[in-house]
């Protein structure tokens, strides 16, 4: 039998480059996870920037307020007027609020604000990073021993890390506001007895895993963000890639860690 | 006095060393840019090395300060070892060094005050508030900005950033400074400006320079000794007198061009 040599060089090419891909992607992980403790053995360091933090926490926190609160109305909004035909449909139209804000509470409030999170502030800290990367901002701050990370990094994920929580508890607020808006449309309601139907259903321990799990979100978020802009090449088309992959990278990311907090809450409650 | 000579500058001793770099070699991929490098650099000298672009220049000021870590051979500065230096010591030893980057890399979202602030808070944290400004203030006015503290860089024309930059670099005292293409994209009267503000620094601080250029004027203002590096090799070392008079081809060729 006759070997074709053509097709084996030409599969023996495609191999190495699935392999290299793969090498790739290996390495990109191992890079982020020094990346990450790079970053946690400056966290602890004496020199906190504090006003940067500061700074940082207005930037994430202020600045992202007008985008989550439409999106909160809007998820409690939806919510009650694509639920309230079912609940009708059953007789449980009572169960509504009750129904909406546990939804919102343990699930939704913190998912969809953090996938708009990752959206705002991982792809503007992608960006960030990138362009001063691109513009040798960062190696000026690293060979004048400014400490780029403590200053750039540090700042950043821990401003994510509080603010993200922060922005979902109000999400979740907006939420329910605009729930009983939504029960409005229908039928008339008391803004107490709305309220007092909700927080009949929902516990201490609904809130709690929900909230430890959007502090993991906004480390995540920042983290990513930061290193996306970070290891950005040096020419202006990184910049876009970082951003975009921050925004992707920290989407999935968020969903990974919902997916595994769901599980550690199924298995402890 | 050609290849592979160290030229020691006109002295009645023998200068310290600040700078040595032995048998350096970095590639990218399949793209070798220096190779087997050796050069000194003495103490309150500027050495100047000449290249065409992709010659590797850059590369080696980057490799001094561990911006880039080279595949091979040993850099000493000040007595260091550079690459077997661990993060505080290369901390410290950074602090001693100014670099000027070839695009300025001023920092954009802050004012040109804050941009000499930002080294000047972190490195010498002794300094009282009324120092800093001070100091911030005699650095901007040596650089002839005196007024332009509260402007952000994105305000300033190409040639007042570099000197921006410059004088950021120069805040914090360094005892060596690294120049990348200075004067790059200046027209000749800022070119001269710059060379001008850099034999000032090196008279006014003692700082041992390394300056990275292909700018012959701005070489024929500033050095005490020049390098000219040939795919990522030294390919003559001399002092301008000895480049312009080479009957060197490259060299010739190189010069002419500039002239």
């Amino acid at each position: 039998m006759k070997i074709n040599t053509v097709a084996v060089k030409k599969q023996v090419i495609r191999l190495g480059e699935k392999t290299r891909e793969v090498n790739i992607f290996f390495l990109g992980i191992g890079e982020f996870f020094l990346f990450a403790r790079r970053m946690a053995k400056e966290t602890f360091s004496l020199d906190f920037e504090f006003s940067e933090f500061l700074r940082q926490c207005f930037q994430i926190g202020y600045k992202t307020l007008p985008l989550i609160s439409v999106t909160g109305l809007i998820m409690g909004l939806v919510l009650t007027i694509q639920s309230r035909p079912v609940l009708v449909d059953f007789g449980a139209v009572s169960m509504l609020p009750g129904m909406v804000a546990l939804s919102i509470i343990r699930e939704m409030g913190p998912v969809i604000t953090a996938l708009i999170c990752a959206g705002k502030i991982g792809s503007g800290m992608g960006a960030e990073l990138g362009s001063m990367k691109v513009s040798e901002q960062i190696d000026a701050m690293e060979v004048s021993s400014t400490h780029p990370i403590r200053f750039l990094v540090v700042t950043r994920v821990l401003a994510a890390t509080l603010m993200v929580p922060i922005l979902v508890l109000y999400a979740d607020a907006l939420g329910i506001l605009g729930s009983w808006a939504g029960a409005n449309l229908k039928e008339s309601v008391t803004f107490v007895l709305f309220f007092s139907q909700a927080f009949r259903v929902v516990e201490f321990m609904d809130f709690l895993p929900a909230v430890i799990k959007t502090f993991f979100f906004g480390a995540v978020i920042g983290l990513v963000g930061c290193y996306k802009g970070y290891s950005a090449g040096y020419g202006t088309e990184s910049v876009g890639k970082a951003a975009n992959s921050a925004v992707v990278l920290a989407s999935l990311l968020v969903i990974i860690v919902d997916l595994i907090a769901v599980q550690i809450t199924d298995m402890l409650l | 006095m050609f290849k592979n000579e160290t030229v020691i500058p006109v002295s009645t001793k023998i200068p310290d060393l600040v700078i040595e770099i032995n048998n350096l070699s970095k590639g990218f991929a399949a793209l070798q840019v220096l190779k087997n490098l050796s050069l000194k650099v003495f103490d309150g000298e500027n050495l100047v090395v000449l290249g065409k672009s992709g010659s590797g220049k850059s590369v080696l000021i980057k490799c001094i300060v561990r911006l880039l870590n080279p595949d091979k051979g040993t850099i000493t500065v000040l007595g260091e070892n550079v690459n077997e230096l661990k993060d505080k010591g290369l901390a410290t030893l950074r602090e001693k060094i100014g670099f000027l980057f070839q695009s300025g890399a001023l920092y954009d979202s802050m004012t040109i005050k804050q941009n000499l602030e930002f080294p000047l808070r972190r490195i010498k944290k002794k300094l009282t508030t009324k120092e800093r400004d001070e100091k911030i203030e005699e650095v901007l006015e040596n650089v002839g900005l005196a007024d332009t503290s509260h402007k952000m860089p994105s305000e300033l024309s190409g040639g007042m950033r570099k000197r921006a930059s410059l004088a950021r670099t120069i805040v914090v005292d360094p005892i060596i400074m690294l120049y990348d293409e200075p004067t790059t994209g200046l027209d000749p009267v800022t070119s001269d400006g710059i060379s001008a503000l850099i034999n000032d620094i090196q008279k006014k601080s003692q700082t041992s320079s390394i300056i990275i250029t292909h700018d012959i004027e701005c070489a024929r203002a500033t050095a005490d000794r020049i390098i000219m590096l040939k795919d990522g090799e030294i390919y003559t070392e001399g002092n301008i007198n000895d480049f312009e008079n080479s009957t060197d081809e490259v060299i010739q060729s190189f010069f002419k061009q500039k002239a």
